[in-house]
């Protein structure tokens, strides 16, 4: 059993406390054991510490997302960073997102992304539609239904986190929900028009931020936000489809 | 008093995993007005971390399977504990419920021919599980997420609802606290499904995350409804037992179902040893027979071959890695060797991804390599409130419960697989029951402010004391008890001096204290979590004292043998005078045409 680093017997750990008013560092030291996670340092501080201190967690097998936060800095699960994978005599910095407003501790308020999926255009089966397809044809969509909603692709989107544009754009969590739909075998929903005008696909500018932090190791730049730019951009941009399109009395995109 | 919101609804459904979205579904597709509450995020709930899939008899991999053995095996997985007429509706339903999941956007493998693709799993006689992978449960519940959130549901995230009133014997509403701020919450409303899950939490090894604190069964007893068959609970066969970070978390019985062999610390293969007499006929009886089932089962083609032994009841397979540890041939770690490694790594990754990774990146472990290390984990409650088969009521009238928390479909052992179809079935008729009810109603009934303050009250009082314990220590106390004396192996004396140590619990978890604000505070929920755990844990140590057998999930060393007495009855707790009031109820009989299902016929046909 071991990890990059072998295990001591005690760690530090500092863990951001405090409300949206104010927050500080505060040192715990925490007693290790083989294959800790940092979760289980919180849970140890909040057993014989720090009865208030606030997390979410729930399934503590990287499968809810729920457990969120900045580990030395970056976005991860705090379930599935292993204690050993840490250098041994550093403290362990634990913060929550940056880019959701702070509640309390670790726990921040998500609720944004909740509103954001509601304007998604559901589901909707292509009339008369044949509900057989092979392996294949799934396997491309359920990768991005592996999306656990952990929203740390949210966390590190520079979109959201520096520029704070919530308000016309998306993110890349609901990027991949809607390939997971727009790639369904027989979904006939159209979300071109949404992606483009309130979603705000075109702000993404592939850094591919978000791809790196995925715990579910979903390419979410490369295999759901360029085929919905290229959906886009075939839709909106292709000048003969503009010109067809005029003929036929289509209105202008985005009307 | 300090002020507290008061939302208004139909029907308020209290829990959001499959059973709770599925209820809630329901009833707002009938037209009612719809309150959904969560204790955690929505899309969180535990339904996410079910794994090898849903079961339903399809017939699309074996074509023999018929709802008739469905209901069968369910009867037989449950020792007849089970309501028929619950295992009835489930078997017929389950089909049309998985076909409902996919037409509201499912994603489910395939079979070469472009169907719903199914695994085998343990008790399932047929090949049944209609599977994601081994993330079935996140596409379950994600699928209703999205339907739901287009439903016009309205969806309360992090509220933990802490009481239900009756007024004139029905119900009137439910007080919660909201998580983030804890400010207080009056839901009045006609009617009211409980989802809330198990009770895991009360044992210190289980596959359970913080929110299965028996909450729903606790509102539920003191609201006065029954509670039956309390002593069932299932210790699924196959947790990660290393490192101790890890301790507990699901290794799902996919895994067997694809082909995972057991063995102990002499590399033996004990299933074999430990298959029931009267089932053994069910089962491969050489080595060679099991791998022939497994070449068809890869290949997607029918065999003869009867199954591995591995895949007998979780119940059968817990007790036999826990006595092969016992008997001194345990793994390093006190479990048992599971491995997959000897079929080819790129179809180990692609049926079971979750596994692969979860082995990989908590235990240093390549499954695709190396043997995994199990052993026996908490993981579901097969007793819980006691409901009407068709409409899922319980005895109060407006009270309504479905999945986990409700009881009666599972008797003394639960399949796996079905799990999810069981949310999906009674969910579905809980909402559609409850929504009924609630039209039938033509006003929510008046609940008098001084019952809400007294329960306020209540809730506050931890803040005010000095130098009482931390709750997390009494909790610690709790799961370390049931855990040696109340787990997978009981006997009198144990059980006798549980429910003694049970009471000292109740008296320190009286006077726990608590620190900081009331803006989200663990510690403070943790609190009312304690309560409910306490009184659930007490349920299941009486029952469990009162049948005198071993059946199902239900061992007891001083009593190893069926009691043909006790096939007739499940146990029940009712509240009377504030106590704990533990009877008998004789089970409902089956009539003729199923009872038929079950007269003997040769091992050969059976097989």
């Amino acid at each position: 059993m071991s990890g990059e680093h072998p295990t001591p017997s005690e760690a530090v750990l500092r863990v951001q406390r405090g409300d949206a008013t104010e927050s500080k560092l505060v040192e715990y030291r925490v007693p290790v054991e083989p294959g800790m996670v940092v979760l289980d340092a919180i849970h140890w501080i909040q057993a014989h510490r720090a009865p208030d201190l606030a997390v979410r967690w729930n399934c503590k097998a990287a499968k809810c997302g729920s457990c969120s936060a900045e580990v030395n800095g970056r976005p991860a699960l705090m379930c599935k960073s292993r204690m050993d994978h840490f250098k041994p005599d550093a403290p362990i910095e634990v913060r929550p997102m940056k880019t959701f407003p702070i509640i309390k501790d670790l726990v921040t308020d998500v609720s944004w992304n909740y509103e954001v999926n509601k304007r998604i255009a559901p589901f909707q089966p292509r009339a008369g539609a044949e509900w057989r397809w092979k392996q294949s044809d799934v396997d491309r969509a359920q990768e991005f239904r592996k999306c656990i909603e952990c929203f740390l692709c949210q966390d590190v989107c520079h979109v959201l986190r520096q520029h704070e544009m919530k308000h016309q754009f998306a993110g890349p969590r609901f990027f991949v929900r809607i390939a997971g739909l727009e790639m369904h075998p027989i979904d006939a929903g159209d979300r071109i028009g949404h992606l483009r005008d309130h979603a705000g696909l075109g702000l993404c500018n592939i850094t591919k931020c978000c791809s790196d932090v995925c715990p579910e190791g979903i390419h979410i730049t490369d295999n759901a936000i360029i085929p919905l730019k290229e959906r886009v951009v075939d839709r909106h941009y292709d000048p003969l489809r503009w010109v067809w399109d005029r003929i036929r009395g289509v209105p202008a995109a985005g009307a | 008093m300090e002020k507290y919101e008061t939302r208004e609804h139909d029907v308020l459904v209290v829990g959001a995993g499959g059973a709770g979205l599925r209820a809630a579904i329901e009833a707002s597709a009938q037209g009612a007005s719809v309150g959904l509450v969560t204790k955690s995020l929505l899309g969180k709930a535990h339904t996410v971390m079910a794994e090898g899939g849903i079961a339903a008899a399809l017939g699309h991999v074996d074509t023999q399977d018929g709802w008739e053995t469905h209901f069968q095996d369910t009867m037989k997985g449950g020792s007849f504990l089970n309501h028929w007429r619950m295992a009835q509706i489930h078997a017929q339903e389950a089909p049309d419920r998985v076909r409902e999941l996919e037409q509201w956007g499912a994603l489910f493998d395939r079979t070469p021919d472009g169907r719903i693709l199914q695994r085998a799993f343990g008790g399932h006689k047929w090949k049944r599980l209609a599977h994601v992978g081994d993330r079935t449960g996140l596409e379950m519940i994600r699928t209703l997420q999205d339907r739901g959130v287009h439903q016009g549901l309205e969806v309360y995230m992090e509220c933990t609802l802490t009481k239900l009133f009756v007024v004139g014997g029905r119900i009137a509403g439910a007080l919660g606290y909201w998580r983030e701020s804890g400010r207080f919450v009056v839901f009045r409303a006609k009617s009211i499904v409980l989802a809330t899950g198990g009770i895991g939490k009360s044992y210190s090894i289980t596959s359970n995350s913080w929110e299965y604190t028996g909450d729903g069964q606790a509102l539920a007893y003191e609201a006065g409804a029954e509670l039956i068959d309390m002593e069932f609970v299932q210790f699924h066969p196959t947790g990660m037992v290393w490192p101790p970070g890890v301790q507990g978390i699901l290794v799902t019985e996919g895994v067997r179902g694809e082909g995972g062999i057991l063995r102990n610390s002499a590399g033996e293969r004990f299933m074999w040893k430990y298959l029931p007499e009267n089932r053994r006929h069910e089962y491969a009886e050489s080595e060679d027979e099991a791998r022939r089932w497994l070449e068809a089962s890869v290949a997607g083609k029918q065999t003869d071959a009867r199954r591995p032994p591995e895949l007998s009841t979780r119940d059968n397979v817990a007790r036999a890695i826990y006595t092969e540890n016992r008997e001194g041939r345990g793994t390093p770690h006190g479990g048992a060797f599971l491995d997959i490694s000897y079929l080819p790594a790129e179809r180990v990754k692609r049926k079971l991804p979750s596994m692969y990774h979860q082995f990989l990146e908590l235990a240093d472990v390549d499954i695709t390599k190396q043997a995994m290390e199990v052993g026996p984990t908490t993981h579901y409650m097969m007793g819980g409130i006691r409901v009407d088969p068709d409409t899922a009521a319980s005895n109060v009238p407006g009270l309504y419960a479905a999945g986990e928390a409700a009881a009666g479909l599972h008797g003394a052992n639960r399949l796996g697989g079905n799990s999810l179809s069981d949310l999906l079935v009674f969910g579905r008729r809980a909402g559609a029951a409850a929504a009924a009810y609630a039209t039938s109603i033509t006003a929510t009934l008046h609940i008098a402010d001084d019952e809400i303050e007294a329960e306020t009250r209540d809730l506050l009082a931890p803040f005010g004391r000095s130098g009482g314990e931390s709750p997390f220590e009494v909790h610690r106390a709790l799961q370390v008890l049931m855990q040696a004396q109340v787990g997978i192996f009981r006997t009198a004396s144990d059980l006798e001096a549980a429910v003694e140590a049970l009471a000292g619990l109740n008296a320190r978890a009286a006077r726990v204290a608590v620190e900081g604000s009331r803006l989200f505070n663990p510690g403070w929920h943790l609190v009312r979590d304690l309560r409910n755990m306490l009184m659930v844990s007490e349920a299941i140590a009486r029952s469990a004292a009162l049948r005198r057998e071993s059946r199902g999930a239900h061992s007891r060393l001083d009593y190893p043998n069926l009691d043909p007495a006790s096939s007739e009855f499940n146990t029940c707790i009712v509240r009377e005078h504030g106590a704990m009031k533990l009877t008998t109820l004789p089970l409902a009989p089956m009539p003729a045409d199923l009872k038929a299902l079950f007269e003997a016929k040769s091992p050969v046909a059976q097989s």
